[in-house]
């Protein structure tokens, strides 16, 4: 339900940017302040906290052995989940991931997955038998919009950072480590909200309820893209979805100096 | 994704044809009956390649459980389901991930081409159910429903038409099949708009794709989204125009000729 002051927050955000003007004073085209913090968890393999603007998310990565496909058998690989923590927000509700947050780990997965930051052979451990399947959970903390983009930089934050388990004679040895996980790309998710015919980068909650549709792309190092996805009922036309393009190739190249 | 062998696979050979002998902008065969299913309020089943879907509309109603409605439009209820038997390994019933992301986008999709402020508190049940699948089988529920959605009578501002478009082996193509999809460097990109304003409703990407490949895809997209729409429109024809607005007589005709 959208209360009494959230439909004066959203009336204002449309007058402001109907001016040109930003309700945090922001270009359109301009991202928020962004930290990240290293090392949130020591049982954790990797882990990540990162702040955009107020927005607060903490990733971290546990490598499992699993089972390979049949028809992959010297492919590991990871999964990424996205948990809307009841703290972090008064209407996320507890309980099992509802269709927001399985589509927030779903693209966060795509971009990391598409790029090949994570060359899947990597993670074999005995060829149709056991590979690494690497769990990247992101919890978020608090809530001021953009989830996306900040969950996409604590997944590649925390897996930059996640050390390989050792393994002797086949078997983990517990607590100890053999080097880093290699990542080979370092994907940037960078969001957009369409607010009347106005489309903002980064957008914050105010701008997130004012939003008719949103569109985010992921962007690799070397200016090629490996996601999108668009969400919302509102629409995009080809010119705004380019204009998107070309701001996002531009933030992430931004974003991903803090990596 | 990702398998060995397929090196050596020429996905578009030196005449321009694709492994199932189309062009590179060439659509698969697609068939759309409107209103198949009786019971429900608008109906349509689709075929698209090997894709065959069936698509059901119950509504405006009312929204069950109660806290779901809106004051302000009627929510849409998209859902996207594969039958267990409609992949080649059997597929868990439960509905996955990516179902439910499916679900979620193709409403919101379909939302934008609704007069959804018109019904406010109520629902509007969009079903999907896929029986058989070979790529693109997203799009082709989107398309189907937006065909049961009219046949439900609806107040629409258009339909919602759309193709998935990528690369494979180097080549920007569209409507890509399975064996397309499972190009080592394959691009797949579901695409839906609205056929007159050509406002983008639905859209994704999965694969590793350059700024100028994009370009060339989008507009290849556009292109085969009004072939679809032609489709569509035909199959709504069909039913209300050429008089066979009675399912049932259109299905006693398909005993006759048999």
């Amino acid at each position: 339900m959208i209360s009494a002051l959230w439909d004066l927050r959203v009336d204002k955000v449309v007058a402001d940017l109907k001016e040109g003007k930003r309700i945090d004073g922001r270009k359109v085209d301009e991202i928020r302040k962004i930290t990240i913090t290293h090392g949130v968890s020591e049982n954790a393999d990797g882990s990540a906290r990162v702040k955009l603007g107020l927005t607060d998310v903490i990733a971290g990565v546990k490598m499992v052995p699993g089972t390979p496909y049949p028809d992959m058998p010297d492919e590991g690989s990871i999964s990424v989940g996205a948990e809307l923590l009841p703290m972090a927000d008064p209407e996320f509700e507890v309980g099992p991931p509802r269709d927001e947050a399985i589509e927030l780990s779903r693209v966060v997965d795509r971009g990391i997955r598409e790029s090949k930051a994570i060359d899947f052979k990597d993670l074999c451990i005995t060829e149709g038998e056991k590979v690494w399947v690497g769990f990247v959970d992101i919890y978020i903390i608090n809530n001021d919009g953009n989830l996306f983009d900040a969950c996409g930089i604590a997944a590649m934050s925390s897996l930059l950072e996640t050390k390989m388990p050792k393994i002797e004679d086949g078997k983990i040895v517990k607590g100890e480590y053999a080097g880093k996980l290699k990542v080979r790309a370092k994907p940037v998710l960078s969001t957009f909200a369409k607010i009347g015919n106005v489309v903002v980068a980064d957008p914050i909650l105010s701008e997130e309820k004012a939003m008719s549709a949103r569109f985010s792309v992921t962007i690799t190092e070397d200016d090629n893209i490996t996601a999108f996805q668009k969400g919302l009922p509102g629409s995009f036309k080809i010119d705004e979805l380019n204009g998107a393009i070309d701001v996002a190739m531009k933030n992430s190249k931004q974003i991903r100096k803090l990596l | 994704m990702g398998k060995k062998k397929e090196e050596q696979i020429i996905y578009v050979d030196s005449k321009g044809k694709r492994l199932d002998g189309r062009k590179v902008d060439e659509l698969r065969p697609i068939k759309i009956t409107a209103g198949v299913i009786p019971r429900a309020d608008g109906s349509a089943y689709l075929e698209w390649g090997q894709n065959k879907v069936f698509a059901a509309v119950y509504g405006p109603r009312e929204c069950l459980p109660k806290h779901t409605a809106s004051p302000y439009k009627a929510v849409i209820k998209f859902v996207y389901r594969m039958a267990a038997f409609s992949v080649p390994d059997r597929k868990n019933p439960k509905p996955g991930r990516r179902e439910v992301e499916i679900s979620k986008v193709c409403g919101e999709a379909l939302e934008r081409a609704i007069f959804v402020e018109k019904f406010p508190n109520t629902s509007i049940d969009v079903t999907v159910e896929i029986v058989d699948s070979n790529a693109g089988s997203r799009i082709a529920a989107l398309t189907a429903a937006s065909v049961a959605l009219a046949d439900a009578g609806i107040p629409m501002r258009d339909m919602v038409c759309g193709t998935s478009v990528g690369k494979a082996g180097g080549k920007i193509i569209v409507d890509l099949d399975k064996d397309e999809e499972d190009a080592s460097d394959a691009v797949d990109i579901p695409i839906a708009m609205l056929p007159n304003s050509k406002e983008v409703v639905l859209l994704q990407l999965d694969g590793v794709l350059t700024r100028k490949e994009w370009d060339e895809a989008y507009k290849m997209a556009e292109v085969s989204a009004m072939k679809v729409y032609e489709v569509q429109k035909q199959a709504l024809k069909a039913k209300y125009i050429n008089g066979e607005a009675d399912a049932n007589k259109a299905e006693k005709k398909g005993v006759e000729e048999k």
